[in-house]
């Protein structure tokens, strides 16, 4: 039926023109948006985690590294980061492959602009398909994710182990318990509450920062709608249109606000469950309302 | 280069699994018709497309195309992302500096002003032009003020909002939305700019480009070149 969409009209014209496969593509960039999202939430969570607890260790080095680490992520904007990590990070990968893969190559790796690596040390390489090339930026994109997140998910986290009473831990040690001990039984279970609230934040800032994606090579949901919206002349597609960003802008609007707002709902669950027993003001309503 | 040193070196050793390394991957930006866009199902087409597998077919090597946006087109080919461009980029002296180019595969041609109105004022007033392009460095020159985009398609956006009074770009890339759009016309006379457009390659691949140029060079030679160009762009296009 859409081999011929001059003939078409009304809603089986929109129906062929929403299923063409370029429109495909962009219905697939929102599950890349998703993924990307799924993996790097637990992932960014975990580097705020070990950079928290980094951050308050005992042992110096440690200290150094995890203070460090937050203080210069969270110094940089993030679009020179994601310019700039991106490909450092690439070529770091390359370089090490290169140099257990290719001992004996003997011209130089920088030649002038050029990085050029021996061709079996290439990530991914040059001969791998579409799709693993695909696969690796997306890759490169939530370690990035990752590392810019983690940082202010540890300042977070750092603050939120700062918070909880102190006579808490007292007590602890009171009964005997190890340093490492009350660090994970008394520390860790009671100070997701105070850090919620920072986190939720942060996951807001992710869901609006994956346009940055396309940095990254990976085309997103904007990319798409940026590309799909412009004006296009009859002579190359049998869809033309004028310029139609402004639809294609809302949908995305539409598809954000929702998204923001489920999130909203469930971080509101989760806070009322992580309060339950609290020695905070919610914990203390939730005790009156029962 | 490298694959091509390692497919030599492999030859030579009478290996024959060689040619599974000789994969040129061609990046290109996939927003700027006729030259390279992206069709309905959603795959590289235009004329850069026809043209690149062609030259592909000739010079006997695999290739596979590639996106990127025009911002970071050049970075992530010299840091080995893929391993050449054709984007519709001319050939400029600055951008010779950080790559090396082919011969050009179209002709040095005319760059154009086109507004809503024939009075649009293309020296005082505010003009369109797409990022880090040679028009948007003409533009900078003349005591117009420059108004940068993205992407070609929304400079063009911005005249027919009223936000500039003008957009400066090649010619055959504004022709077709001219030829559609009543409101728009071509304004004030043409600029020649630019030195042709080339394929772009990492200056150390430079057997790379003795291929691309030697294609090149056979289909300027038979005539294949500029039956492309006319498909492309219209028979009064420049031809070689």
């Amino acid at each position: 039926m859409c081999s011929d969409p001059d003939t078409l009209a009304g809603l089986s014209w929109l129906w062929c023109y929403l299923t063409t496969g370029k429109h495909m593509s962009m219905y697939w960039a929102f599950g890349t948006v998703l993924l990307l999202l799924a993996i790097t939430a637990p992932m960014a969570l975990l580097f705020g985690f070990g950079g928290a607890s980094a951050a308050r260790s005992k042992f110096a080095p440690a200290r150094w590294f995890g203070k460090t680490y937050i203080a210069v992520v969270r110094g940089v904007p993030d679009i020179a980061f994601f310019l700039f990590f991106v490909i450092a990070l690439d070529q770091l990968f390359e370089y090490l492959r290169h140099q257990v893969k290719c001992p004996d190559w003997d011209r130089p790796i920088r030649q002038g602009n050029d990085f050029l690596v021996c061709p079996q040390a290439k990530l991914p390489l040059n001969n791998a398909p579409q799709w693993v090339h695909e696969s690796y930026g997306f890759m490169l994109a939530v370690l990035t994710f990752s590392i810019v997140f983690g940082a202010f998910a540890a300042n977070v986290i750092y603050g939120a182990m700062r918070s909880v009473p102190r006579g808490q831990m007292e007590t602890a040690e009171a009964y005997g318990m190890t340093p490492r001990q009350s660090f994970w039984r008394i520390l860790v279970p009671q100070m997701w509450v105070y850090a919620l609230p920072g986190l939720s934040n942060l996951w807001m800032v992710l869901i609006k920062a994956t346009p940055l994606l396309f940095l990254l090579g990976v085309e997103d949901i904007v990319y798409w709608a940026r590309e799909l919206g412009g004006q296009k002349t009859p002579r190359f597609t049998d869809y033309p249109h004028g310029d139609w960003r402004v639809w294609y802008f809302l949908a995305l609007l539409i598809f954000y606000l929702c998204f923001t707002k489920v999130s909203e709902i469930v971080f509101a669950r989760i806070s009322a469950r992580l309060s339950h027993g609290q020695a905070t003001a919610a914990g203390e309503a939730q005790r009156k309302a029962a | 280069m490298k694959k091509l040193v390692l497919t030599t070196a492999l030859v030579a050793l009478g290996s024959t699994a060689a040619f599974a390394q000789d994969v040129v991957r061609m990046g290109t930006e996939g927003a700027y018709a006729p030259y390279n866009f992206i069709n309905d199902a959603g795959e590289v087409d235009g004329f850069e497309r026809e043209l690149g597998d062609e030259l592909c077919a000739r010079a006997e090597l695999t290739c596979e195309w590639v996106t990127n946006d025009w911002d970071s087109i050049i970075p992530n080919l010299v840091s080995g992302n893929y391993d050449n461009i054709m984007a519709g980029m001319s050939i400029t002296a600055e951008r010779a500096e950080v790559i090396s180019f082919t011969q050009d595969y179209y002709p040095p041609t005319a760059s154009a002003y086109v507004a809503m109105s024939d009075s649009a004022d293309l020296e005082g007033g505010v003009v369109a032009a797409q990022a880090s392009t040679i028009q948007a460095a003409h533009v900078a020159e003349t005591g117009a003020t420059l108004l940068e985009y993205a992407t070609g398609d929304e400079t063009l956006a911005a005249v027919m909002s009223g936000e500039a009074d003008a957009v400066f770009a090649d010619k055959d890339f504004l022709a077709p939305f001219v030829e559609e759009n009543a409101d728009l016309m071509f304004v004030g006379e043409d600029v020649p700019l630019g030195g042709g457009i080339g394929m772009g390659l990492r200056q150390s691949d430079t057997e790379l480009k003795d291929k691309f140029d030697a294609a090149i060079t056979s289909m300027k030679e038979d005539g294949s070149l500029n039956e492309l160009l006319i498909k492309w762009f219209g028979e009064e296009t420049t031809t070689y």
